[in-house]
């Protein structure tokens, strides 16, 4: 039996008194992609980050590849997807910079980027669609094009677990395409993957599991739930006004 | 030129440079942290420190460089808090610095013009060992500002990434505050705590205005910060003026100057508009359903 990537065990988050998540155990194995879905406010981004040590448990705990996520310290293993680019004090970078952030968690503070660095910098932007853009400060990108640096800096690690936050929220139908993808590419590679969604859109083929966070617990795990009603109509696009975001500080 | 003859004319030169080659490689930080008027609270509480240096015979530049080394963590711990009370926590510690600062100065028994030197710069008065500290300390901010430049970068550019990357964050900002407050103790002496920001900003306002990424902003604003740090001070040996607010305008001139040189490169360089394929519709927001 493979050790679990991800393990979730009765966690518990709350945010100045008010539970956001209660009691919720999750499982993810090698190879899995994982979708976790619900509604904004619904916990779902604040599962994940609970998962990657950004948010404090209240009550449960996590593992990360076996290890107990205060001990977990190969986070070379992991690359993370945040849901948009911050927007940083107005000082440019380039999309190449921006990209070889990535390689840090494997190369460390002080190692100065040698050959093998730059050809997975390189290699990063070319599966994204991106490698034209190198040179162009990401603040002229558009949010589809913006989303993919990101990608391409998880990427660029070289992880075998990637955890996305929204990764197609607001994002233009060619990077959504472009983005799929590079993730199916991952996938093939022998990648795991959890990503939150609020639509599945072209990744739908690729999710092996869906799970549903509902008000704090998990309210399904297993197949991805068919589309009912008008939702399912193939021209349907599902699409919500977002609400009011989940507090920053989570 | 003659006067860059004499020994205090060309220490003075010399600490200038050190000190507009190695703020601005701090201050990009900085500025992509919006944290551009950091370096002006710490200066702030070093002046407490030089009052104390003063009050008890110490040397006045490293009282202060520990006494804003201790401000700029407290003022790192505050902000990693990230709560809405951290601007006025900040606000006493920069107030209460100052008012330190020149109480201090006062109970001791120096003149009102050893305050100005450190209020407003006295690059003249820059003694033989003042600059082999200034050279020290500066080559030593610049050299981990480049050496740690993508691990720094990454950490202002996006903090959570960075924890996520396993990168020492915590340590990291604690260094970023503590070389602030050196940056800011060293420039003292040159340009003084209440225009040591400028030298630190500036130049880095200057170079994004036409730099398209991270590390040519950072070598461009080192080029302006030599640049207005030198014919600061000559301007300031050739006038008799002021040396730190002759380096602090020659800096916003060349602000300026690039500013308006790079708006009017961008007026040169925009093509016509080609013809556009038609934009594809937006889908819809929502479907309302409610037949």
């Amino acid at each position: 039996m493979t050790t679990p990537v991800i393990t979730v065990t009765h966690a518990a988050v709350g945010y100045d008194g008010r539970a956001v998540l209660r009691d919720v155990s999750l499982t993810v194995t090698t190879g899995e992609v994982v979708a976790v879905l619900g509604a904004n406010g619904s916990g779902k981004s604040t599962l994940i980050r609970a998962v990657l040590g950004l948010v404090p448990l209240g009550a449960g705990s996590v593992a990360l590849f076996g290890q107990p996520l205060r001990r977990f310290r190969q986070w070379h293993r992991i690359g993370y997807v945040p849901q948009r680019l911050g927007a940083g004090g107005g000082v440019p970078a380039t999309v190449r910079e921006v990209v070889a952030s990535g390689r840090l968690a494997r190369r460390g503070v002080l190692r100065p980027p040698g050959r093998a660095d730059r050809a997975a910098v390189e290699a990063a932007l070319t599966s994204v669609g991106l490698a034209d853009r190198a040179g162009d400060p990401v603040a002229t990108l558009s949010g589809g094009q913006q989303q993919r640096t990101l990608i391409a800096r998880a990427l660029a690690g070289e992880p075998e677990l990637l955890v996305l936050d929204e990764p197609t929220a607001g994002v233009d139908a060619a990077s959504q395409e472009a983005f799929a993808g590079a993730l199916k590419d991952f996938v093939a590679g022998g990648g795991t993957v959890l990503l939150v969604a609020h639509e599945l859109g072209p990744l739908r083929p690729l999710i092996s599991r869906a799970v549903v966070v509902h008000a704090g617990g998990i309210a399904h795990d297993g197949p991805v739930p068919e589309p009912a009603g008008h939702h399912a109509d193939p021209d349907h696009d599902h699409v919500h006004p977002h609400g009011p975001d989940e507090p920053a500080g989570l | 030129m003659e006067l860059f003859q004499y020994p205090y004319m060309q220490r003075a030169l010399i600490g200038a440079l050190v000190i507009g080659l190695a703020a601005p490689a701090l201050g990009i930080y900085l500025v992509q942290r919006r944290l551009a008027l950091i370096g002006d609270g710490v200066g702030h509480v070093a002046l407490t420190g030089v009052g104390a240096g003063l009050l008890l015979n110490r040397s006045p530049v490293l009282v202060a460089v520990i006494v804003a080394s201790l401000g700029a963590i407290t003022i790192e711990l505050v902000r990693a808090r990230g709560r809405t009370s951290g601007d006025l926590a900040l606000a006493l510690l920069f107030y209460g610095g100052i008012a330190g600062g020149v109480m201090l100065v006062g109970l001791s028994d120096s003149t009102s013009a050893s305050l100005n030197a450190y209020l407003f710069g006295s690059l003249s008065t820059i003694k033989p060992e003042d600059l082999v500290v200034i050279a020290v300390l500066g080559a030593a901010i610049l050299l981990t500002m480049l050496a740690l430049r993508p691990a720094l970068f990454a950490i202002c550019h996006d903090e959570e990434y960075a924890r996520v990357s396993g990168l020492p964050v915590r340590t990291l900002n604690l260094l970023l505050a503590v070389a602030t407050a050196v940056t800011v103790t060293i420039a003292m002496r040159a340009v003084g705590v209440l225009l040591i920001s400028a030298l630190m900003v500036v130049p880095v306002a200057a170079a994004q205005q036409v730099t398209r990424g991270f590390r040519s902003t950072m070598t461009a604003a080192m080029t302006l910060g030599l640049f207005a740090a030198g014919s600061g001070v000559y301007v300031a040996a050739t006038a008799d003026t002021a040396p730190g607010a002759s380096v602090v305008l020659m800096a916003i001139a060349s602000f300026a100057v690039v500013a308006l040189a790079g708006a009017g490169w961008r007026t040169l360089r925009r093509r016509p508009v080609a013809p556009a394929t038609a934009p594809t519709a937006e889908p819809h927001e929502v479907v309302l359903d409610r037949s």
